[in-house]
């Protein structure tokens, strides 16, 4: 047998659609987080609810991983297809798990030196329980053959299968059980890959990206939800609708995105922290809601999480090809903030944060991640998820005491040096009542089409940006500062290019990274500062135009050496990065 | 005991554009009407509109006023009466801001019953573009974009309100501001989404639908034998039209709960828009709890 390694590989879990592989998959991901291992969990899926490949690929190590890896080592196959689909991805060395029954041709896995290891998973299912349990006989054969303790695996069974009854727990643990000693017994001894709990490890959470957006908006005072659900933002909108009524969050399913996002500013304009969540093709309809936040100066918070496009594109597959759409969507010139979280943790801090960037600036914030953020789960410490780091911070809002001490007549609008105005909220003091028009107003907000007056108007909004501008956090570097290759990113492509950049450097190549954060409005001088700095830029984005390498040439004339680009629906792996560099686009469309 | 106001509080000093003769002088007048007889101080109400004619009403009041963008001021009044339930909300737009291109928010709230007042200030005409037909105009309606008239049948925001489920469903007529007054009113107090639709001529536009035109059909169900709790009743009513035109309410349910009521997230706490609230925030022990959901 090859040198045994421990706590390092990856998984694949594969089947159709039904047959519980997503469940599955995160069953498994939080069974070895339990034992103490980091995990990246990433599914992949089609948009349909039976049939079609899904499938969960898991990278369990013992340091915290930002994505995915290839190649893989473990096969968990429930359908024949599953093993075509994934051979190449096989390393060697590899085993493939599948049920008997399964009629496939060994020839092309033993070519590459994959093992196929056939167990009766049927029939130990349909033996304990029933047939539809193959995938907890093919997750206990996974543990056994790796020689994982079972115990963990069946903490998870326990937890998940609880509200089914004891029964349903009892049988799927003998499932599993069966399955582990068979497999562990006949397969296990000829396996290289071990994992192990880690001992000492702390307790961590499993978490994706829109949980954390979830929970950072809770904690940042978001009150009121509007959402129409959207393949990859559903599960926001999910979460916090099902929070105990405690939490006094209230959301709304509205008739469609357009009036999701009003019913936002509605709340909003009030005073509540309000916001939606959608993706691309959601924020579409949501534009002209864009353009009336900013006009009439309501904070409002949209949570875009983007997939495939155009139109329907992709529904479940992830992109980053909204950005300059985001930036500039809406007719008109308006203020506004765009962010760009590149991790779990990172998603928590934007979603708090938003609320008081919309309130202290008056204006649309909008928070983008992508299809691979939102849904990939991952292991957290628990301080990754930190309470009392969150501040609330509502502006230039006015307290009733504020209003009783207004002596003259209140002006929402009134010009300031900076364009915020001190923002009085509806049904909270007599004095003051006022008006808020989509139409150009006076400072007082009624209508007003008077040259000079429209001038002032149109500098004082416009100010905010500026304004803003001095907020925002100018890109964070990643790795050492005099790197032959900087790969420049934003968003979710930050977890693969650190994990190429770690890969580049520990083969004794020299690679760093330089991922933004803060988009919109990208603040100019930091911005050239930190690509000067830089010897080579490549810039990696999963969309087709390089729009973050055009977002840079703009802002700042200057114009990255290289762009790689993905617009396959999949996520990179960080040796699709490492692969790509020298062969990237120089110039051409890109850029 | 309601203290009665002096309708005057709610005067702005703002210019008004309308048309003279233009119907939205009365629902202006009877908003101001309706609101003063209940008690209701500016700071106390929010009026929200959409974009048109009738839709510049709430900037020339004194009053908490948001324009907004055309056929969305329903999502928005449903949402700030939710996160502030203590402020009278009222909608005011037109036909075609209401029923065209806000049609599915019209649907949705009638069968949604958020504690809500919409006034449409229905003229069959779009006015503000100066002169195009409306959902509202009747089939065979000549205008610009209907040269050889109109061939859609008219949108009936009636029948339509009645088979979505709306609450209370009444007609005004521009022509009787202290009897669309009484309806505001009792749209107001209406525990609910209650529909004013109110038969209000363009005189710029609208040459057949004139007050004159409206005087010699209009009679008021509250005259007659009339039960407005009559769902059946209601529904002949809805689509009275070429030789009589009934106002006042016809159909109404008691009791039914609002929307904003069902909410369980409200029950017993302050409106979401209370300032203090968040940022003395009680929370953070229960949001420390659900970290233990991810492990």
């Amino acid at each position: 047998m090859a040198s045994v390694v421990t706590n390092d590989m990856s998984i694949v879990i594969g089947g159709d659609a039904g047959q519980g592989v997503e469940s599955s998959g995160a069953g498994f991901c939080l069974s070895f987080a339990r034992a103490g291992l980091h995990v990246f969990g990433m599914q992949d899926y089609h948009s349909r609810i039976r049939g079609g490949h899904n499938f969960y690929q898991i990278r369990l190590s013992e340091k915290p991983r930002l994505s995915h890896s290839n190649p893989v080592h473990l096969l968990i196959a429930l359908t024949p297809e599953t093993v075509r689909l994934h051979l190449d991805q096989l390393a060697e060395g590899a085993a493939g798990v599948l049920p008997e029954r399964f009629e496939i041709d060994p020839a092309p896995l033993e070519k590459r030196g994959v093992r196929v290891d056939t167990l009766p998973l049927i029939r130990m299912a349909e033996e304990h329980g029933n047939r539809v349990m193959a995938n907890t006989a093919a997750l206990g054969a996974a543990a056994g053959i790796t020689e994982f303790p079972l115990q963990f695996m069946e903490s998870v069974i326990r937890d998940n299968f609880a509200a089914k009854g004891q029964q349903t727990v009892d049988t799927n643990l003998k499932v599993a059980e069966a399955a582990y000693g068979l497999a562990r017994d006949r397969y296990g001894a000829d396996f290289p890959y071990k994992l192990v709990p880690v001992d000492g490890a702390p307790r961590r959470m499993l978490m994706n990206g829109n949980q954390a957006l979830a929970m950072g908006a809770l904690a940042g005072g978001c009150r009121f939800v509007s959402a129409y659900p959207m393949t990859p933002a559903t599960s926001i909108f999910e979460w916090l609708s099902g929070l105990p009524r405690e939490y006094g969050v209230v959301t709304k399913h509205a008739e469609d995105e357009i009036a999701a996002a009003d019913m936002a500013i509605g709340a909003s304009f009030v005073g509540a922290r309000g916001m939606t969540a959608t993706s691309g093709g959601g924020f579409c309809l949501m534009v002209e809601a864009l353009g009336l936040a900013a006009m009439t100066e309501v904070p409002m918070v949209i949570m875009l999480a983007q997939r495939g496009g155009p139109s329907n594109g992709l529904p479940t597959r992830t992109e980053q090809s909204d950005l300059l759409f985001a930036i500039n969507a809406s007719h008109g010139e308006s203020p506004r903030i765009v962010t760009a979280p590149g991790t779990v943790e990172e998603c928590f801090e934007a979603g708090w944060r938003a609320f008081n960037l919309a309130e202290k600036y008056q204006c649309p914030v909008v928070v983008m991640t992508d299809s691979f953020l939102a849904s990939t789960l991952r292991t957290l410490d628990m301080d990754a998820i930190d309470f009392s780091s969150v501040s609330i911070d509502r502006g230039s809002t006015l307290t009733p005491q504020e209003l009783d001490g207004l002596t003259n007549g209140y002006k929402r609008f009134e010009f300031t040096e900076t364009g915020i105005s001190p923002r009085a909220l509806p049904g909270q003091h007599p004095a003051a009542a006022f008006s808020a028009a989509s139409d150009e107003h006076d400072e007082e907000g009624h209508f007003l089409e008077e040259i000079e007056g429209r001038r002032r108007m149109m500098q004082k909004r416009m100010r905010k940006l500026r304004e803003a501008e001095r907020e925002m956090r100018p890109p964070k570097r990643y790795g050492p500062p005099e790197a032959e290759t900087t790969l420049v990113c934003w968003g979710s492509s930050f977890g693969p290019c650190k994990e190429a950049a770690d890969e580049i450097n520990d083969a004794g190549g020299s690679a760093n990274v330089l991922q933004f954060g803060d988009l919109w409005p990208l603040p100019e001088e930091v911005t050239a500062a930190a690509l000067s700095e830089c010897r080579r830029t490549v810039t990696v984005e999963q969309n087709y135009t390089s729009q973050l390498a055009k977002l840079l040439r703009m802002t700042t004339g200057i114009k990255v050496d290289g762009t790689l680009n993905k617009y396959d629906g999949r996520p990179f792996a960080p040796e699709e990065i490492v692969a790509g560099l020298g062969k990237e686009v120089v110039s051409g469309y890109a850029a | 005991m309601v203290t009665r106001l002096d309708p005057k509080l709610f005067d702005a000093t703002t210019d008004i554009t309308w048309c003279a003769g233009c119907g939205d002088f009365a629902i202006l007048k009877a908003l101001k009407l309706a609101l003063a007889d209940l008690g209701i101080e500016p700071y106390q109400a929010l009026v929200v509109s959409g974009i048109g004619c009738g839709s510049k009403l709430p900037d020339y009041m004194n009053v908490n006023a948001y324009l907004t963008n055309h056929g969305r001021p329903l999502p928005i009044a449903t949402a700030a009466k939710l996160a502030n339930p203590d402020l009278h909300v009222i909608v005011t737009n037109g036909d075609g801001d209401s029923y065209g291109i806000g049609g599915n928010h019209f649907v949705q709230s009638c069968r949604r019953n958020p504690n809500l007042t919409h006034i449409v200030e229905n003229n069959q005409i779009y006015g503000l573009t100066k002169g195009q037909y409306s959902p509202t105009s009747d089939k065979g309606f000549v205008t610009t974009t209907s040269p050889d008239g109109a061939i859609e049948l008219a949108f009936n925001p009636l029948s339509v309100a009645l088979g979505a489920g709306a609450t209370f469903i009444s007609r005004a007529f521009a022509g009787e501001p202290k009897h669309m007054a009484g309806l505001i009113a009792q749209g107001i107090q209406h525990r609910g989404y209650a529909l004013i639709d109110v038969l209000q001529p363009c005189v710029t536009f609208n040459r057949t639908n004139t007050y004159d035109w409206y005087r010699k059909r209009v009679y008021h169900l509250e005259d007659e034998d009339y039960d407005p709790s009559d769902r059946k009743a209601a529904w002949e009513k809805a689509h009275e039209w070429e030789e009589r035109i009934p106002l006042g309410v016809l159909y109404r349910v008691e009791g039914a709960p609002a929307y904003e009521d069902q909410v369980k997230a409200l029950e017993g706490g302050s409106p979401l828009s209370r300032l203090d609230d968040l940022v003395k925030d009680p929370r953070p022990q229960q949001y420390e709890r659900l970290k233990e959901r991810f492990t």
